[in-house]
């Protein structure tokens, strides 16, 4: 489902968070989130699965503002997977994948067919079926992150959102992960701090400094050299490889490194 | 649907040992009844059929055991179920219904009318004890509830803390109060607050029954959204809850549910705490099962130490917050060792 945001301003605390931004996802696309730490990145998902009232502007799934929908509607076209996993355990990774279901039901609704395949078809695709019994709190990094997905995937949303869903995996975890992804066909905004990893995954890029965004487009013209001295901080090349994929190379050092040793050199020797 | 089978086992299986120490628990005391006259008593006053017999035993059964024993197991049932609730709702798992400041504000209530009387109070003395543990209950957990917000959302680590602070003030004005009391109030007072079900009557008990039925029905319609709330406040605003009006609307039920049983039964502690662990630890978190498993087995539970109160040291009755604890804790220590999937997060 399609995803626009529009002029969208957050405040937090009286501080402005987010400014101007707009960003556009097409039936089917997955966008990637990039910036360095505090560029507003988990803010900007959070306007879009409605957990923050933005100060201006609008942010619609499928054409529809999201703080007109109920926030069950809304929860029916957009699903999360964040980094707050909760506290308490207790739940088996069948309960936790059905809490996908929350949305499509009132107070008194109980669980029907329909409930049960969802959370079925979620459980095989992900994979997490062979510890579906086991308590959430006793499985790996990896098989945390499934599981979610597999949650999300349950609530059979239009539009994904992802919060880092690589963090503290391995690197065949991560590709497994991104392969998932890839194979489900669901439009999807994605924030991730890896840039070679979100190179990997993502037909176009939105790049956020300082709750603005600076640069957005397929990946190979959004990620320049410039920029990434410019944004992150470090020296880099950028090419596409014959395989598709866009690899970055990193500079030794980052750039604020070499500057400081360029300035050491510089001074006096007897100081 | 397995899962749907033995909750249902569960609770037909929980509702029949209730059942039964029920009828046990009005059989034993000073005179011990045979179980089958309890039961021909029981019958014949709530479906009108049979010979009521003996007056002497009639009067026994059903004026002083029967209403008592009822009691013990709806406020077992509403502090239990109070409890699961919150410990959802703050995301901690050592809330209990203290943590809203509602069992010390019932206290406050309670001693200045058993100390002062009801002539120094004015409005307050009118309501007797349990009207002004009532009100003292709904007062603490209000003032909680406005101190435990940040920016118009209720925070849990702030509710909790404010919860904690506003108890320790109503704790020190209660002690306070204590020192002005003679010996005999203080007995009552100390009765009071480690709670007791020896003064219940019938024509309190329909009230506090529509209350802890009602909002155990109540709250466990909430189930699916309060699972949703397991997952984080993100993710259950993701999941389509509205975190911050659920929150609201479910602390409001549970502190009425909480100021209703303190109000009639006192402070009795460890309940809350304890047996929405015990149940999360044997049929795991969910809350449509675990909230009328909680309420079932905390008023079994509470039906037991009542008759252990008023047996164990005849012709002496003990306060039941002296064996709730002494009871449970073992066990529940026991339990916990045995559990592997806590802490390994």
């Amino acid at each position: 489902m399609r995803l626009t945001v529009d002029h969208l301003h957050i405040t937090l605390d009286r501080r402005p968070i987010l400014r101007d931004v707009n960003l556009e996802a097409a039936e089917g696309d997955i966008v990637g989130l990039v910036g360095p730490n505090g560029s507003g990145k988990s803010t900007l998902l959070r306007s879009v699965y409605r957990s923050l009232r933005p100060a201006d502007g609008v942010v619609r799934v499928g054409g529809d503002d999201v703080w007109e929908l109920s926030s069950r509607t809304a929860a029916r076209r957009t699903a999360a997977v964040l980094q707050d996993a909760g506290t308490v355990s207790g739940l088996t990774v069948t309960e936790i994948v059905a809490l996908g279901r929350t949305p499509h039901h009132g107070l008194m609704d109980r669980d029907g067919a329909e409930d049960h395949r969802a959370v079925a078809e979620a459980v095989d695709r992900c994979g997490v079926g062979p510890f579906a019994d086991r308590d959430y709190v006793t499985l790996s990094g990896g098989e945390r992150q499934r599981v979610l997905l597999a949650r999300a995937l349950a609530q059979q949303p239009r539009l994904l959102v992802l919060d880092e869903l690589t963090n503290h995996l391995d690197i065949r975890a991560r590709f497994e992960l991104l392969d998932l992804i890839r194979r489900t066909g669901i439009t999807t905004l994605a924030a991730l701090h890896d840039l070679d990893l979100a190179a990997r995954l993502c037909d176009h890029l939105v790049v956020l400094h300082e709750g603005a965004v600076v640069a957005a487009g397929p990946v190979l013209k959004v990620l320049t050299p410039d920029l990434l001295r410019e944004v992150f901080g470090v020296r880099a090349d950028t090419e596409r490889h014959a395989d598709g994929v866009v690899r970055i190379t990193y500079a030794a050092q980052p750039l604020a490194l070499e500057r400081e040793a360029l300035e050491r050199e510089a001074e006096p020797a007897d100081r | 649907m397995a899962g749907r089978l033995r909750m249902s086992l569960g609770i037909v299986g929980l509702l029949v040992v209730l059942l039964a120490v029920m009828v046990v628990a009005v059989s034993i005391g000073a005179v011990n009844i045979p179980v089958a006259d309890v039961w021909a008593v029981l019958l014949h006053h709530v479906t009108g059929r049979g010979a009521t017999g003996d007056p002497a035993l009639d009067q026994i059964v059903w004026t002083f055991r029967a209403p008592r024993v009822v009691l013990a197991a709806l406020v077992g049932a509403g502090l239990a179920v109070a409890g699961a609730v919150l410990q959802t709702l703050v995301s901690n798992p050592l809330a209990d219904p203290i943590v809203l400041g509602s069992s010390y504000g019932a206290s406050l209530g309670a001693v200045l009318v058993i100390t002062l009387g009801g002539a120094a109070l004015g409005g307050l003395g009118g309501l007797g004890v349990s009207g002004a543990a009532f009100v003292g209950a709904l007062a603490a957990g209000a003032l909680v509830f406005a101190l435990g917000q940040r920016q118009g959302r209720l925070a849990p680590t702030r509710l909790v803390l404010a919860g904690v602070a506003v108890g320790y003030v109503l704790l020190s004005m209660t002690s306070f109060v204590q020192l002005m009391a003679t010996p005999t109030e203080l007995r009552t007072v100390m009765f009071w607050m480690l709670g007791s079900v020896a003064g219940a009557q019938w024509d309190q008990l329909p009230t506090v029954a529509v209350v802890v039925i009602g909002s155990t029905v109540l709250l466990t319609f909430f189930g699916r959204r309060l699972n949703a709330l397991l997952a984080g406040d993100e993710s259950a605003t993701a999941l389509g809850v509205d975190v911050n009006r659920l929150r609201a609307v479910l602390l409001v039920i549970s502190a009425l549910l909480t100021g209703t049983v303190i109000a009639v039964a006192g402070g009795v502690g460890f309940v809350g705490l304890m047996i929405p662990h015990l149940v999360r630890l044997t049929t795991g978190a969910d809350h449509r099962r675990l909230l009328p498993l909680t309420a079932l087995l905390g008023a079994v539970y509470l039906v037991v130490v009542d008759l252990l109160s008023r047996t164990l040291t005849r012709p002496n009755e003990l306060p039941l917050g002296i064996l709730t604890a002494m009871l449970g804790a073992p066990f529940f220590l026991w339990l916990l060792r045995r559990n592997k999937g806590l802490d390994t997060a």
